[in-house]
C-alpha cells in the first residue's frame, strides 16, 4: 500500500472512532440529565474536560450549559475535533484512500457525513431532542463498522484502520476515566446514593460498559471499574484489550511472528502491552490514576508517532507536504 | 407532460421529428412515458439527486477559498442513439483518432505533412500545446492520444459535426457509467426491452489499453492524479477503483535509474504504466514547468528511456489547438487518402487574411474561439454579443490573428428535458469515449452534456450544464 494512502487509512480509522465516541459521550450525557434531580445542575464541564479540550472552551466561551457544550463537541468549526470536523477528516482521509475502500463502505461514511451537516445547518444543537441525532450517528458508524467486518478483505489496509481505531479507543477510554473517577470520587459520602450510582452507570455507558461490568461484578465499586476499563482481557474497550489487539495488526504490518520486535514502534507498544499485562488494579491504583492514565495518554503518542515513522514516512524533500494529523 | 409550445421544427429534436411525431428509437421510451405522471418524474429526478449526493459523485467548486462540492445535475430523460446513426459516429470516430495519432507522430518525428506544405509549419511551431521536448519521441506501440473524448453535436441538417477533438485529458467518463447505474434504477424494463449497448466494462477495456501499451505480462498500473482539490478527483478515484490500481499522486513517486517507483508501507514497487490525469506541463519539473510541485522529477526521462508507458502521451495537446482542427479533415486525407466521415464545423482560421477579412465583417454572425481555450472560456458568440463585445474581439483578432478561429453559428439539437413542471427542449452535445490500445474501440454511449437554461447553447458544467443518460440501441434492434 501506498505510504501516503497508508497514512490516510490509519487516521481514517482514529476519525472514526472519535466520531464514535463523541456521539456516545453526548447521547449518554443527555440521558444522565434525565435522570438528574430537578435541583441538580445539568454537567457538561466533565464531559469537555474528558475530551481534553477545555481550555479551548474556557477560552470561547464562558457557561457549561447544554447548547453551547453540544455545539462545542459537535458542530464547532474552532473545535479541531469536533465531532463534524473529526467526521469530515475522516472523510477527507476516505476521498484520498478512496480506491482503498469498498464502494458500500465509502457510500456510508459520505452518508453519516452528509447527515452530520445536515444537522449543522438544522442548528440540531438548540433542540431538545438532539440525543436521537447523535444516537443515529452512533448506529451509522457502528453500521459502517459492520459492513467492513463482512466486506473488506483482511490485508494491510484493513490492519493499519483497525490500529488506528484501537489506539485511538485506548486513549479515550484513558480519558473518560480519568475525568470522571476524578469528579465521582470526592463523593465519597454518597457513595451508594442514587446520584453516585447514576454518574457511575453513565461512565460505564460511556464506553458501552455497562452491561459487561454487571455481569463481571454486579455491584458498582470504583476499583472493579477502573480494572474493566484498563486492565480487563476481553472487554473490547478496555486499555489492555486495545492495546493487544493494536500490537496485532501491528505485527502483521510488519509480518513478526512471535515475540519480540522488528521496529521501534512494535517495540514501544509490546512494552506497554506486557506492562500492563503483568500489573493488577492495585497497582494502578497506588500508582495514581490520574498519573497512571497520563502516562499511558503519552506512551500512545509516542506509539502513534513511531508508526508514521515506520510505516507513513514520505521521502524527504517533500516534508513540507507531510500530511500532519492529530 | 411535454410543453405545450415544444418546438421540434427550429432545432433538430433528437425524440420528435419536426412534424410532431416521434421518432421511431424513441417509441418505447415514449410509451413508458406515457404511463409515468410528472409529480412521479419529478420523485424519480429528486431520488436521483440524493443518489449521486450519496454516492459523492461530486466536482469541487471553489469560491472564497473554500471548496463546495456540488453535483453534476443529471437529467432523468435519456438521450437515444439508433443502431445506425451509432455506426457512422463509431466509424468516423476511429477514423479520424487514427489519422490523429499519425498526425501527431509525424510532427514530432519526420514531419512529412509539414515538408509537403500542407500544414503551414509555422501554424505547428507557434501552438502552444507542441512541445519541444518531445521531437524525435517514440512512444510504446506508436500510440499517443490512447484515451479520447470527442467533442461531437448535430446541426439542424440532421448530420454530427465533430466539435472538438480533447486528446488531452478528457473526463466525463466516469459519470457516464455512474449515470447508467442510476437511470437503469429509474427505469429499469426499458433496459431490457430496447436493448441499450451496456458500458459497464470501460474500467476493464482501458487496463487492458494500459497493459497492452506497457508490454509486460503483468504490469504494475498507477492513475496519477493531482490529488483530491482537483475537481475531477471523483473521476480519478473512481477510475482507479474499477481497475482495482493504485491512484498516486506526484509525492508518491520517484524515480532512481530511469524507473519509475511508488513509496508503499513496504519499501519502493516499480511502476509500469500512469494513466496520467495531470496536464502535460506539469508532469516533471525538470523536462516541463519547473514550478510543478504535482509532477514527478525524472518522470519525462525515464519515459524516453523507454521505462515507463504514460497515457496520453505529452505532447497530444498539439492537435487540440483551435486553428489545427481546422485542418484535420485534410489530415485524413493526406494520412489515408480517405474522404472524413464525420464532418469539421466549417472553420475561419484568421491567421489566414481571406478568412480573416470574412471574420471581421461578420462578427456578428459567427462565434469566435480562442485557439487554445477549452471549457466554454474565450468564446464569443456573434449573433448573442453585444456591441462592446464584439467591438473587444475585433481588436483582439486584429492584435493577434494566430490566437482565434470562428465558427457558423450551429444549432445543437434538443433532447426533452425535465424543468420545474414539464419536458421541455433543451439543446445537448455528445462526448463519445475513444480508446487506443490493440485496437481502437469506441465505447458505445457517451457522456451528453445539456445547456440546462432555456434556449442556451453552453453546456459545460460550469456554465449550467447538466449531463444526459446515452443510450446507444444495439444493431438486432434495428427495425
Amino acid at each position: 500500500m501506498l505510504s501516503r494512502v497508508a497514512n490516510c487509512v490509519y487516521w481514517l480509522g482514529r476519525y472514526l472512532e472519535r466520531s464514535e465516541n463523541y456521539s456516545r459521550f453526548i447521547d449518554v450525557n443527555f440521558n444522565l440529565m434525565l435522570d438528574l434531580p430537578p435541583n441538580v445542575k445539568e454537567q457538561w464541564e466533565p464531559l469537555i474536560r474528558a475530551t481534553g479540550d477545555y481550555q479551548l472552551y474556557i477560552n470561547q466561551y464562558e457557561n457549561f450549559d447544554r447548547q453551547t457544550a453540544i455545539y462545542f463537541l459537535a458542530f464547532d468549526d474552532n473545535n479541531p475535533n469536533s465531532l463534524c470536523m473529526s467526521i469530515t477528516k475522516a472523510r477527507e482521509n476516505a476521498r484520498i484512500a478512496r480506491d482503498y475502500l469498498t464502494k458500500e463502505s465509502w457510500e456510508k461514511l459520505n452518508e453519516i457525513y452528509l447527515f452530520v451537516k445536515e444537522g449543522m445547518k438544522n442548528e440540531i444543537w438548540k433542540k431538545d431532542d438532539s440525543a436521537e441525532f447523535f444516537r443515529d450517528v452512533k448506529y451509522g458508524i457502528q453500521l459502517l463498522y459492520g459492513i467492513a467486518d463482512n466486506s473488506v478483505a483482511r490485508t494491510e489496509g484493513w490492519y493499519i484502520s483497525h490500529l488506528g481505531q484501537y489506539l485511538e479507543r485506548a486513549d479515550k477510554t484513558s480519558r473518560i476515566l480519568d475525568v470522571k473517577y476524578h469528579i465521582l470520587l470526592p463523593s465519597v459520602d454518597e457513595v451508594g446514593s442514587p446520584l453516585d450510582f447514576l454518574h457511575w452507570t453513565a461512565l460505564l455507558k460511556s464506553v458501552s460498559g455497562f452491561s459487561t461490568y454487571r455481569r463481571f461484578y454486579g455491584k458498582i465499586d470504583p476499583v472493579r471499574v477502573v480494572e474493566l476499563l484498563v486492565l480487563d482481557k476481553y472487554f473490547p474497550r478496555s486499555i489492555f484489550f486495545c492495546l493487544t489487539n493494536a500490537e496485532i495488526c501491528l505485527k502483521k504490518l510488519s509480518g513478526t511472528t512471535g515475540k519480540g520486535y522488528s521496529n521501534s514502534a512494535e517495540k514501544k507498544l509490546g512494552a506497554l502491552q506486557s506492562k500492563l499485562e503483568y500489573e493488577d488494579v492495585d497497582d494502578v491504583i497506588s500508582y495514581g490514576l490520574h498519573e497512571y492514565l497520563d502516562s499511558l495518554q503519552i506512551e500512545i503518542n509516542h506509539i502513534s508517532d513511531a508508526i508514521h515513522d515506520n510505516f507513513f514516512k514520505i521521502k524527504q524533500e517533500f516534508t513540507s507536504q507531510k500530511n500532519i494529523q492529530e | 407532460m411535454f410543453a405545450a409550445d415544444y418546438d421540434s421544427t427550429t432545432h433538430y429534436d433528437e425524440m420528435f421529428a419536426p412534424d410532431g411525431t416521434c421518432r421511431p428509437h424513441y417509441e418505447p421510451f415514449f410509451e413508458t412515458l406515457k404511463g409515468v405522471s410528472i409529480e412521479k418524474l419529478k420523485q424519480l429526478q429528486f431520488t436521483t439527486d440524493k443518489a449521486q449526493m450519496a454516492m459523492g459523485m461530486t466536482f469541487n467548486v471553489y469560491h472564497d477559498k473554500q471548496g463546495i462540492e456540488k453535483i453534476l445535475h443529471l437529467d432523468i430523460i435519456p438521450r437515444i442513439i439508433n443502431a445506425a446513426e451509432w455506426k457512422k459516429i463509431d466509424e468516423g470516430l476511429k477514423q479520424r483518432i487514427y489519422a490523429l495519432n499519425l498526425f501527431i507522430d509525424d510532427i514530432y518525428n519526420d514531419q512529412k505533412i509539414l515538408k509537403d506544405n500542407v500544414i503551414p509549419a509555422g501554424l505547428i511551431e507557434s501552438c502552444p500545446g507542441y512541445l519541444k521536448q518531445c521531437i524525435g519521441l517514440k512512444p510504446p506501440k506508436g500510440i499517443w492520444c490512447h484515451i479520447t473524448g470527442t467533442d461531437l453535436i448535430r446541426d439542424r441538417d440532421g448530420e454530427f459535426y465533430v466539435l472538438e477533438d480533447n486528446l488531452r485529458c478528457p473526463s466525463g467518463v466516469s459519470y457516464q457509467l455512474e449515470s447508467r447505474e442510476l437511470i437503469k434504477r429509474v427505469f429499469p424494463n426499458l433496459f431490457s426491452n430496447l436493448g441499450v449497448s451496456p458500458i459497464s466494462d470501460y474500467p476493464i477495456r482501458l487496463l487492458n489499453m494500459l497493459e497492452y501499451v506497457s508490454g509486460k505480462k503483468k504490469p504494475v498500473v498507477g492513475l496519477l492524479t493531482p490529488g483530491i482539490y482537483n475537481s475531477a478527483y471523483f473521476e480519478h478515484s473512481y477510475l482507479a477503483h474499477a481497475m482495482g490500481v493504485e491512484l498516486v499522486v506526484g509525492q508518491d513517486l520517484v524515480v532512481k535509474n530511469n524507473r519509475v517507483y511508488m513509496q508503499t508501507t513496504s519499501g519502493h514497487e516499480q511502476i509500469d504504466v500512469l494513466y496520467r490525469r495531470i496536464d502535460d506541463t506539469f508532469l516533471d519539473p525538470l523536462a516541463f514547468n519547473p514550478d510543478s510541485q504535482l509532477g514527478v522529477p525524472g518522470l519525462f526521462q525515464a519515459y524516453k528511456a523507454g521505462q515507463i508507458a504514460i497515457a496520453n502521451a505529452p505532447g497530444t495537446g498539439v492537435a487540440d489547438d483551435k486553428a489545427v482542427y481546422a485542418y484535420v479533415p485534410r489530415i485524413i486525407k493526406y494520412y489515408l487518402n480517405e474522404e472524413p466521415i464525420l464532418a469539421n464545423v466549417p472553420t475561419y482560421l484568421c491567421s489566414e487574411k481571406k478568412d480573416r477579412d470574412y471574420v471581421l465583417s461578420h462578427l456578428n454572425e459567427l462565434v469566435v474561439k480562442e485557439t487554445n481555450a477549452a471549457g466554454g472560456v474565450g468564446m464569443m458568440i456573434g449573433p448573442r454579443a453585444s456591441k462592446q463585445e464584439i467591438e473587444m474581439f475585433n481588436k483582439r483578432i486584429r492584435k493577434n490573428p494566430r490566437n482565434y478561429i470562428a465558427q457558423p453559428t450551429l444549432s445543437l439539437s434538443t433532447v426533452p428535458t425535465l424543468s420545474d413542471r414539464q419536458l421541455e427542449p433543451r439543446h445537448v452535445d455528445l462526448r463519445p469515449y475513444v480508446l487506443y490500445g490493440q485496437d481502437i474501440e469506441v465505447i458505445p454511449g457517451a457522456f451528453t452534456r445539456v445547456a440546462l437554461r432555456k434556449g442556451s447553447l453552453i453546456v459545460n458544467s460550469s456554465q449550467g450544464g447538466g449531463s444526459k443518460d446515452t443510450w446507444v440501441l444495439q444493431e438486432e434492434h434495428l427495425s
